[in-house]
């Protein structure tokens, strides 16, 4: 379980996020939605410590990530990046592989590369891709090989930033099975952020909606509909008119 | 009054910067060597900046001290022969390439072409999120980035500046044989009889400080990066300013170290 208590983090004068408070169950899916530039992607940083909240409290069952062991803590976790964050100067299956290939979750090179195969056919990409540099790929394609690194050494924890933009919408698809499966059938815990209602509606437990620097609204996808809540409602119906202010 | 005041609040606040920020690449220098000490060692990763510091200089390196060597010898042969002195030529020639110009001009094109290269290659990775994937895949950037380069310039820099001394008295010597009237003989002779242990040594050193300084600069300017293209450029620019002008100051002050005593 990860919960976080009267976050807060600002960038210079700029308060990015001003006492978050969340709950996420283990074995859950969470996701967070909310507008551009309102700080979901600073959210999931903080969690794994590549942010540093000003204040607040962060724990993963029960502990304060502050304090735990970085290793052992950062090796139960894989984590989407945005942008993909791909590294330019290794291949893709070493991309993918790259957890597998050094350190404590070391395996034999061949092992290694059938296993970052293996991912990159889960995310619906060819094994004629696993030898290309991530320059050669397109942006969604490099999302996906972005996607199997973070899925490569079978995580207990799972944040994806953005997993489906950028992608068609079969393609779309796929990735939501993917995330599901591995919540079901892995029994992984995924904290995910989009803004694709599709997604949040195939893939969530829980929703959480990031606004103005708080959680305005938190609780089951099945309840998201009847939140009550207008700036909920406006968000997921997609309104340019309401309480939150669309700068034209 | 405050107005009198004022260019000494700018200059009190510059000094404090400065001190501030030198403090700050200290540490960082500090940390790099202990992450050279202690696994988990990446191999890999130290053999490419191996092969980018060192090898792939050495056309750049080569070049330098050849020309440069070459015009020592016509400037002291002409200096010379104002008091009758042309003889001389081997001799300055050789001190002055390793003493002097072997590791500072070795130290300068490195900072042009290494530390720059490090320079944009991390903030690059900084900016598109590629250090906090690394962090997120359990690996220490200082260990994987800085670490490896940093002490392969510390080895091979110093072997560059051994190539570049060589290749300068090289220089010299082709000059002074074949359009100053020299015999090659007696010009090597003069040249290997002349230079001393220290000589070298000090060569060697400022080769070893120079490299270090150059790949610290590098990897420190890019892990600091701000954001976006722009933060890219200005990391790269910092790091080649940073890295001369400490480069043309240690050598000053290594100089007096070695030679004053
Ligand atoms: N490292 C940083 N330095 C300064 N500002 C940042 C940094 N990271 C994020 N921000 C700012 O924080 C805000 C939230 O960013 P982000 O979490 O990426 O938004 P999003 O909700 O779209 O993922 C943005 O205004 C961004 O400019
Ligand atoms: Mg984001």
């Amino acid at each position: 379980m990860i919960t976080l208590s009267n976050v807060h983090k600002a960038f210079g004068p700029k308060k990015v996020l001003c006492g978050i408070d969340l709950t996420i169950e283990s074995g859950s899916s969470m996701v967070i939605i909310g507008g551009s530039g309102t700080g979901k992607s600073v959210l999931l940083k903080s969690v794994l410590g590549l942010v540093t909240p000003d204040s607040g409290v962060i724990t993963l069952d029960g502990q304060d990530v502050t304090r735990a062991d970085r290793d052992a803590f950062l090796a139960r976790f894989g984590m989407l990046f945005q942008g993909g964050a791909l590294f330019d100067s290794l291949p893709v299956w070493q991309n993918v592989a790259f957890r597998l290939l050094r350190g404590s979750l070391q395996r034999p090179r061949a092992e290694a590369r059938e296993i970052a195969i293996e991912k990159l056919r889960r995310v619906g990409l060819t094994p004629d891709v696993a030898d290309l540099f991530p320059s050669e790929l397109s942006g969604g394609m490099q999302k996906r090989v972005g996607l199997a690194r973070a899925i490569a050494a079978e995580p207990e924890i799972i944040f994806f930033d953005e997993p489906t933009t950028g992608l068609d919408p079969i393609m779309s698809g796929v990735i939501n099975d993917l995330i599901r499966e591995i919540v079901t059938e892995m029994g992984a815990t995924a904290m995910t952020i989009t803004h694709d209602m599709t997604s949040v509606r195939a893939i969530a437990h829980n929703v959480a909606m990031l606004h103005d620097g708080v959680i305005q609204w938190t609780g089951p996808v099945a309840q998201m509909d009847d939140s009550g809540d207008p700036y909920l409602d406006q968000f997921i119906s997609g309104r340019a008119t309401g309480p939150i202010e669309a700068i034209r | 009054m405050t107005a009198l005041l004022y260019p000494l609040g700018v200059l009190g606040r510059g000094t404090l910067a400065a001190m501030a920020s030198i403090g700050r690449v200290m540490l960082f220098a500090l940390s790099a060597l202990s992450h050279i000490l202690r696994p988990p060692f990446y191999g890999r990763e130290f053999m490419v900046a191996l092969l980018n510091i060192g090898w792939l200089s050495l056309p750049v390196v080569g070049l330098t001290a050849v020309f440069t060597g070459g015009a020592l010898a016509l400037q002291i042969y002409a200096g010379g022969a104002r008091f009758s002195a042309e003889a001389v030529v081997p001799q300055i020639v050789a001190i002055g390439m390793v003493r002097e110009l072997g590791p500072v001009l070795v130290g300068l094109m490195i900072a042009a072409r290494v530390t720059s290269s490090i320079a944009a290659e991390i903030a690059t990775m900084k900016v598109t999120e590629q250090i906090d994937a690394l962090t997120t895949l359990s690996t220490n950037p200082m260990k994987y980035l800085v670490a490896p380069r940093v002490l392969a310039a510390l080895l091979v820099v110093p072997v560059l500046v051994g190539v570049g001394d060589v290749i300068g008295i090289f220089g010299g010597y082709s000059v002074a044989t074949g359009s100053l009237g020299f015999n090659g003989a007696a010009y090597l002779k003069n040249t290997v009889n002349f230079l001393e242990p220290l000589d070298l040594l000090s060569s060697l050193i400022k080769g070893c400080a120079f490299g270090g300084i150059a790949a610290v600069m590098g990897c420190y300017f890019g892990m600091h990066s701000g954001r976006g293209a722009q933060g890219v450029g200005r990391a790269t620019k910092g790091a080649v300013e940073a890295a001369a002008v400490l480069i043309l100051a240690a050598n000053f002050l290594l100089t007096g170290a070695l030679f004053s005593l």
